[in-house]
């Protein structure tokens, strides 16, 4: 009796949902993401202006905790029940979801044509052939300094390597501050704001990226050995007891004043709009010589895709077009900065040190991390190895040499192009 | 006669039932999924396929280097963070213990707490808490050496391959060092007066009545402290990870079978996880914790001599 009653309940609540939806004439999409830090900006700014744009449509931010994502949106994609749009991780979490079916092509897109191929790498297939993501936003990296302690010694702006090792010579031999913020304690700094950050100036960027993918470049060619050999001599220059010294403890001392240079990635601006109450500058990593064409990593970061299984493609297109415009780069890079747009349009940003970031596109060649794409696939994973052979010649505990041969005995031992 | 002996002996149904609950839960979160990880080391994924492999992912983890070095650097890791638990943890824990016992001693209430707390507090706090004593930029360490004049000393301890592990394996010694000196606390106070008065007329007194009378009375009690530091350690990981994190730095000298288990198992960054290879040393972790229950209990537990008073 009792059961047939709820039974009942529920059976007429259903009936009743599925009423409401058929009376409801505008389509409603459904937005899968792990920045849960950013729902407000979504509901405030971006998709009121969308829906502006677009009234027959209504869109819903429904983002889960970053580190449950990729566990919550399979089993709701293997469900049925996962949303219209998916926000897509680069490489291949998002790949793995497209060969699965979960996330549909949107190479013919209107608004793919303004990303250049570097922005649609994140999400395109290994030939790139196809793209299943609309890219969103990538993180620069590059030099953040204090600008009062470099007036105060009279310091200008590094071009060159040897101009950053003079500059950060001038600042040790001052005392007054630390010459660089970077400890090894958590290892991916070493390798994500060291190697990966100065890296590309040595290997050409897409040129030594791609050569290494293929098969063309070793780990233990000289390009890729000589930033390791660079970043021993960083060692000299980081505070007492880096070798403990954690990623909030870098931020820390650079945002107190106590360090001049903080090797960066863009997404630490407005962290640090915050907390420092002196004025900040950015330099992009510095060439070898004067004059040599520079090179920046632009890293892929985020991007939105399509599930295949939705109610309303036209709208979702529709979306996801609205993604790759002008209006949408504009609002999206102004409410996160240091999460830069990746479509060619020029995007006019309000904050000073974002902007800085930025320029760097217009002067140097982008390139993203060169072991994000297929190399950290298989075991030993080279992401993870570099991390730890970037702490090691740091400490100095491991030769660049050693380092390197390492890494790409390990690299040969599974990828086929390297063996 | 024997319809007899049935009628006095009935089924007693009820030993089941009390039993059945615990068995349950038992079986289902701790008996069921150590079989499925049996299960899981015995294959592999191919083509998106569980394919039986037999005992070959075993293979792989002790003999392909890509695998054993980490694998045996992990081992020898554990085997380092259990040898000084052993030989820093237990034998303070039993001094602390004999003095706490001692009828002279004041405050030993106080002690006893102060001693105790760091056991109930989470491994995050006191991973976090020990980072921050220990920091070269903010820790109080440096200034309390500078204040004695050992500032010379300091080194940062955690980020130096040939320091970390000891560093950590001390902070999980001052952490657990309760638990040791809780039990063998127990065991001396169950010691009957009797036997110390008898001892007392025969002329046995002061420290010579500790190792000839107390100590093999509670010889049983350091045996179960060994083997519950052992497994204890052998599965040691929240410490690691809140300090190191996953990759166990500086260069995997902190990594210890936990740590290995769980970039393994989950994946980390980039890495995929790869829940057969990790299934293996899961195993390989419970096989060794078995081996060292299994000679504890026959071996030494069987052979040790019980007191009647």
């Amino acid at each position: 009796m009792k059961s047939t009653s709820i039974k009942g309940l529920l059976l007429a609540s259903t009936l009743l949902c599925s009423v409401g939806f058929a009376y409801a004439q505008d389509a409603e999409l459904t937005i899968e993401s792990w920045r849960n830090d950013d729902l407000e900006i979504w509901q405030t700014k971006l998709i009121p202006a969308f829906e502006a744009k677009h009234p027959g449509i209504k869109v819903k931010f429904t983002p889960s905790a970053p580190a449950e994502y990729n566990a919550v949106l399979n089993s709701k994609l293997e469900a049925g029940s996962a949303g219209d749009l998916i926000t897509c991780r680069p490489f291949d979490a998002s790949l793995a979801l497209y060969e699965d079916g979960h996330l549909a092509a949107v190479t013919d897109l209107e608004g793919m044509k303004n990303f250049s191929s570097v922005a649609k790498s994140g999400w395109s297939t290994d030939d790139g052939s196809v793209q299943f993501c609309v890219p969103m936003a990538s993180v620069i990296h590059g030099f953040i300094y204090n600008k009062d302690a470099f007036e105060e010694l009279g310091l200008a702006v590094p071009q060159t390597e040897e101009e950053l090792f003079a500059a950060l010579d001038k600042i040790k031999e001052d005392g007054n501050y630390v010459p660089m913020a970077m400890g090894t304690n958590d290892q991916w700094e070493a390798a994500t704001m060291g190697y990966q950050n100065i890296g590309p100036n040595y290997w050409k960027g897409e040129e030594g990226r791609l050569a290494l993918i293929n098969g063309d470049q070793k780990l233990t060619d000289e390009q890729w050995v000589q930033p390791y050999e660079t970043l021993v001599r960083w060692k000299d220059y980081l505070g007492d007891g880096f070798e403990a010294q954690t990623y909030p403890d870098s931020q820390n001392m650079f945002t107190l004043g106590r360090a001049a240079v903080y090797p960066a990635g863009s997404w630490e601006i407005s962290g640090f709009n915050n907390l420092a109450d002196f004025e900040m500058g950015a330099f992009p990593p510095p060439v070898r010589n004067a004059g040599d064409e520079c090179y920046i990593s632009d890293h892929t970061d985020i991007a939105i895709g399509m599930n295949p299984k939705t109610a309303n493609p036209e709208a979702a297109k529709a979306f996801l077009n609205w993604v790759g415009s002008d209006e949408f780069a504009s609002l999206y890079a102004n409410a996160l900065p240091g999460f830069f747009s990746l479509s060619d349009h020029t995007v006019k940003m309000d904050d000073p040190l974002a902007q800085e970031f930025v320029s760097w596109r217009g002067k140097c060649n982008s390139t993203i991390r060169s072991t994000y794409q297929i190399l950290s696939r298989g075991t030993p994973n080279l992401e993870n190895e570099t991390w730890n052979a970037s702490a090691n010649v740091i400490r100095g505990t491991e030769a660049p040499a050693d380092a390197a041969k390492r890494l790409q005995d390990g690299l040969a031992s599974w990828y086929e192009n390297q063996k | 006669m024997s319809a007899s002996e049935k009628t006095k002996r009935p089924v007693r149904w009820h030993i089941a039932v009390f039993l059945a609950p615990a068995v349950l839960v038992y079986t289902a979160i701790m008996i069921l999924p150590l079989f499925g990880t049996l299960q899981l080391s015995l294959f592999r994924e191919v083509d998106q396929q569980q394919v039986f492999v037999g005992f070959d992912n075993f293979r792989i983890l002790f003999g392909d280097p890509r695998w054993s070095d980490s694998f045996w650097n992990a081992l020898f890791n554990n085997t380092w963070f259990f040898i000084i638990h052993m030989l820093v943890q237990n034998p303070l824990g039993i001094l602390f213990a004999a003095l706490l016992s001692s009828p002279k001693l004041r405050f030993s209430v106080f002690y006893r707490t102060a001693i105790f707390v760091p056991t109930i507090l989470s491994f995050v706090i006191v991973g976090f808490a020990w980072k921050l004593i220990l920091s070269p930029l903010w820790g109080i360490a440096p200034d309390m050496l500078s204040a004695v004049g050992l500032k010379s000393l300091f080194a940062p301890w955690l980020g130096k391959t040939e320091y970390a592990l000891t560093t950590l394996s001390l902070i999980s010694v001052w952490q657990f060092i309760g638990i040791p000196m809780m039990l063998i606390y127990a065991a001396l106070l169950s010691i009957p007066d009797e036997v110390l008065e008898a001892a007392e007329c025969d002329g046995i007194t002061g420290m010579s009545q500790f190792w000839k009378i107390k100590l093999p009375l509670i010889l049983p009690s350091i045996g179960i402290i060994s083997i519950l530091t052992f497994v204890g350690n052998f599965n040691a990981f929240d410490l690691i990870y809140t300090t190191q994190g996953a990759l166990a730095g500086p260069n995997y000298a902190t990594d210890i079978l936990g740590t290995f288990l769980y970039r393994t198992f989950f994946g980390f960054q980039l890495q995929v996880g790869d829940p057969n290879m990790g299934s293996t040393i899961a195993s390989v972790m419970f096989l060794i914790i078995l081996a060292g229950v299994s000679i504890y209990l026959f071996g030494i537990q069987t052979r040790l001599r019980r007191y009647q008073f």
